[in-house]
């Protein structure tokens, strides 16, 4: 077992002065804005949404004091006691364990790879928001100018400016196409933002968290009083908050609310451990966690009444230009005077006509407009933020400025999450002296950053959107549940529960209660691996497939479901096992060592016996 | 506010006959309209009533040339100007018909078209009408290719003398020319990348800089410490006179029983 220092002795490394945070506001900040990203925004209201409204607070509730609280208590006090990077934290409770960093370290890495791609997208949104008209208001015209071109007029305006003039999107995986070159400059953008904010480690994010962490609060009031006020927000809120308590009987429900409570406190990415790290060794962590958690989960609640006023807004908006629509249809069949219907008296002049001119009124292109139609087309994940929200922005007044704050926000988000992914990566790199001592930091954040850069200008081909998918539904869920197991395991049965318990009470004056004892020693690890098994069962029950945008596709807009060609499956895979394959190999090279040690201890020594 | 399916009169004198009241039908299909289904006679009073002319159309097959080369115009004027909306009377018609004439006008070999050889009939309350060119005997109506062209040139002085757009006044069966895209040189959007790079670039090289100069600064001190250590020793044993070798610490014995403070305690 590894000498652990002794709590009197816990200031750090002898000789180098470990970076510290200039104030507490600047951790806590920190760590928030790692912890709020883009799933606050995109995720938890589209599950509110789907799993019966207000209901789905109850097991989001019950996971976050039975998983979230307990996990994230456990990683700010580890990193603050041991005072080290996700590499270093892991080797000292236990060498067999120095797995479970390096493969933190893998796992953040190739999140950062994806996440810097979706702000590229972000960005680039962010750029086209400075003119008026906005470019996805209209479908740009064909050649002949005649008409608009053929795909926009099939899909829509949005959909067209987000698959075609954004992505331009392959109708295939297999077809990766060339890379945008837009995209590309929009992505270096991106890694110059977050090289300048990572540059000098917790020196310079601690002054860039300031603003990145508040602007999107700020921005979010904004929405949220403008939301408030157009018309039809009360009927988007009333639909995503209106209670459905059957739905708690789907298991489906639980396991999403326990999955998005650990994703959206983003556990086990070792982010929080190294920020964590650079804290005053008696600082009390568990207040730090409890309010990091409950602000977190605010913050969703409060981005969710937000996003779904303004979608109510844009269902009411949709659902009236539907019947305008059909209004027009009959006023100019039948010549009525202009606005002589009005959107009440339509269903009684509608069956007044289909009794007295049936034919004629079949003719018409008629569609049937139901407002919760509308509602009902929400959409998670980017699809929520390019094209549903930028469509419900283009019917605001002041369009452009309303989409240039709603991407500002989200660039922000994102690049919060940005800097606990990268301390994540360059704080263990920095401890273990993967480089000289005498290359300065900034030379290694600029080759870490440079590295992923270079990786991630795969996600610009024209395929990128399909592997970005991959990336986001197989490189993270599996790995993380794992990791986060073994943390809880690593700390409570290796490091000693009562050793743990000792650390927490001489840093923040008090011992855990039993509630968190009992968390740690017992639900919280069940929870992992019940929500661990669930997921397998559940992903290894549908066949791998993806959704393609082809306009060749006879149900076009509706998106093509593909299968993933066989070697797309293998990375599929490898990308799932990779970052734990770190744990079982590191365990091993630890073990091949101990027994190499034993053996040449008892060839020089053969007389004594040693252990 | 219901309006009787059979008023398809006009406001004004003009009225136009139908043959079958019952089964008028109009196409309304904006922009394929191609045929006319079941039978309908409009019969057409000049504003001078000087000539009446009678279009019969049949079914497809025994179509005249006159029917072909008429065209239904559409205009929203309320959804378009709102309060500020004008009545749809004669003296309208009139603009109108100027304004065709004088689109006509502008086509090479039709310079004598003149407003009375534009004929409107059937306008209705919504309001639409349809209007149909004459060439200057009268006998017949010109080619529609011909009053396309004419309108579709034209177009924007046409909607300007109303107050309206190409989509508030509708000619079913012209198609409007869209506008083109207005890209200016330099989309917008690369000028602002330009300014947000650039920004950029000049921070992380400032902050590049200043480490490297906080870097030297650290390296310097405990150098420049240690020669002003140096110096004072040289300048003690030189001020003297008296060489100060025998009490100089290198050149004399060291005491073994006398231990400094910071050899007491064992390293870490």
């Amino acid at each position: 077992m590894a000498h652990a220092p002794e709590p009197d002795l816990a200031s750090g490394d002898p000789g180098d002065e470990r970076p510290r945070w200039d104030n507490k506001a600047q951790y806590l900040l920190s760590c928030i804005g790692f912890a709020v990203g883009l799933g606050n925004i995109w995720r938890f209201p589209y599950l509110c949404q789907t799993y019966g409204g207000g209901a789905f607070l109850i097991p989001y509730v019950i996971a976050l004091i039975f998983e979230g609280i307990p996990l994230f208590h456990v990683e700010l006090a580890i990193g603050q006691r041991l005072r080290k990077g996700s590499i270093g934290v892991w080797t000292a409770v236990s060498p067999y364990l120095s797995g479970l960093g390096l493969g933190c370290v893998m796992l953040s890495s190739l999140v950062s790879l994806y996440y810097n791609t979706i702000l590229a997208w972000v960005l680039w949104y962010f750029l086209n928001s400075f003119q008026h008209p906005l470019p996805w208001s209209s479908c740009p015209p064909d050649l002949n100018r005649t008409g608009f071109v053929e795909e926009c007029q099939g899909s829509s305006a949005v959909s067209y400016f987000w698959y075609r003039q954004t992505l331009n999107i392959t109708a295939d995986i297999n077809d990766s196409g060339s890379i945008q070159w837009r995209l590309l400059i929009c992505l270096a953008a991106c890694w110059a933002v977050v090289y300048m904010c990572v540059i000098r480690g917790v020196e310079t994010t601690g002054k860039a968290i300031y603003f990145t962490a508040s602007f999107p609060y700020l921005v979010l009031t904004i929405f949220l009083i403008r939301g408030l006020t157009l018309p039809g927000a009360t009927k988007g809120l009333s639909y995503l908050f209106t209670p459905n308590m059957q739905i708690l009987q789907n298991p489906r429900v639980w396991l999403d609310a326990a999955t998005q409570i650990f994703f959206s406190l983003s556990l086990a990415f070792g982010g929080h451990i190294a920020f964590a790290s650079y804290n005053s060794p008696r600082n009390d962590c568990r207040k730090d966690a409890v309010v990091i958690a409950l602000v977190n989960s605010m913050t969703s609640l409060y981005a969710s009444i937000a996003v779904f006023s303004i979608l109510g807004f844009k269902a009411t908006n949709s659902y009236e230009r539907c019947l305008d629509r059909n209004i027009l249809s009959l006023i100019n069949e039948f010549d009525f005077p202009e606005q002589s219907i009005s959107r009440d008296d339509y269903p009684a002049v509608l069956v007044h006509l289909t009794a007295t001119q049936p034919r004629r009124v079949a003719r018409l292109p008629l569609k049937a407009c139901h407002l919760e139609d509308f509602l009902d087309k929400t959409a998670s994940g980017p699809g929520l933020a390019f094209i549903v929200f930028t469509e419900a922005v283009l019917h605001m007044p002041g369009a452009p400025g309303w989409a240039v704050l709603f991407f500002g926000m989200l660039f922000t988000l994102g690049l919060s999450s940005m800097f606990g992914n990268m301390e994540a990566i360059i704080t263990p790199l920095l401890d273990n002296g993967v480089l000289p001592r005498w290359v300065p930091k900034e030379a290694l954040t600029g080759l870490v950053c440079l590295a992923c850069f270079l990786c991630a200008t795969c996600f610009t081909l024209q395929s990128g959107n399909y592997w970005l998918e991959i990336f986001d539904n197989f490189a993270a869920p599996l790995n993380l549940l794992i990791f986060a197991f073994l943390e809880v395991v690593g700390v409570v049965y290796v490091y000693g529960m009562k050793r743990f318990c000792d650390d927490i009470a001489w840093m923040t004056g008090r011992r855990p209660g039993p509630y968190w004892r009992l968390t740690w020693r017992v639900v919280s690890p069940l929870l992992l691996l019940t929500i661990f098994v669930a997921y397998v069962t559940l992903l290894a029950r549908k066949p791998l497939s993806y959704r393609a945008w082809n306009p060749q596709y006879e149900l076009f807009p509706s998106r093509q479901e593909k299968l993933y060609p066989g070697w797309v499956r293998a990375a599929c895979v490898l990308l799932s096992l990779l970052p734990v394959l770190w744990v079982p190999m590191a365990a091993l090279a630890q073990l091949l060592t101990r027994w190499k040690r034993t053996w040449r201890d008892r060839d020089v020594r053969p007389d004594t016996n040693t252990r | 506010m219901m309006v009787p399916l059979h008023s398809s009169v006009g406001v004004r004198a003009r009225s136009c006959l139908h043959k079958n009241k019952n089964k008028q039908q109009q196409n309304t299909s904006s922009t394929k309209m191609t045929k006319l289904h079941n039978s309908m006679i409009p019969v057409l009073l000049l504003r001078n009533n000087i000539h009446v002319f009678t279009y019969i159309h049949r079914k497809e097959n025994t179509r005249q040339k006159g029917a072909e080369n008429a065209f239904k115009v559409r205009l929203s004027i309320r959804t378009a100007l709102g309060d500020k909306a004008y009545a749809w009377d004669t003296n309208e018609e009139y603009l109108f018909k100027a304004m065709v004439a004088f689109s006509m006008r502008k086509v090479p070999n039709r310079e004598a078209t003149e407003i009375s050889h534009v004929l409107l009939c059937n306008v209705t309350q919504r309001v639409s009408f349809w209007f149909v060119v004459t060439d200057p005997s009268k006998n017949h109506t010109l080619p529609a290719v011909e009053v396309q062209l004419a309108i579709r040139m034209n177009r924007n002085r046409i909607n300007n003398a109303f107050s309206l757009n190409d989509q508030t006044l509708e000619f079913l069966k012209i198609p409007s020319t869209l506008a083109p895209p207005t890209d200016p040189s330099v989309p917008i959007w690369i000028i602002i990348f330009g300014v947000i790079f650039c920004i950029v670039i000049v921070a992380i090289t400032l902050l590049i800089l200043s480490g490297i100069r906080q870097r030297r600064r650290k390296n310097k001190e405990p150098s420049e410490v240690d020669d002003a250590e140096d110096k004072c020793e040289n300048m003690i044993t030189i001020e003297n006179g008296i060489p100060c070798d025998p009490l100089d610490m290198k050149g004399g014995h060291i005491n073994d029983a006398f231990m400094t403070e910071d050899e007491r305690l064992t390293p870490l």
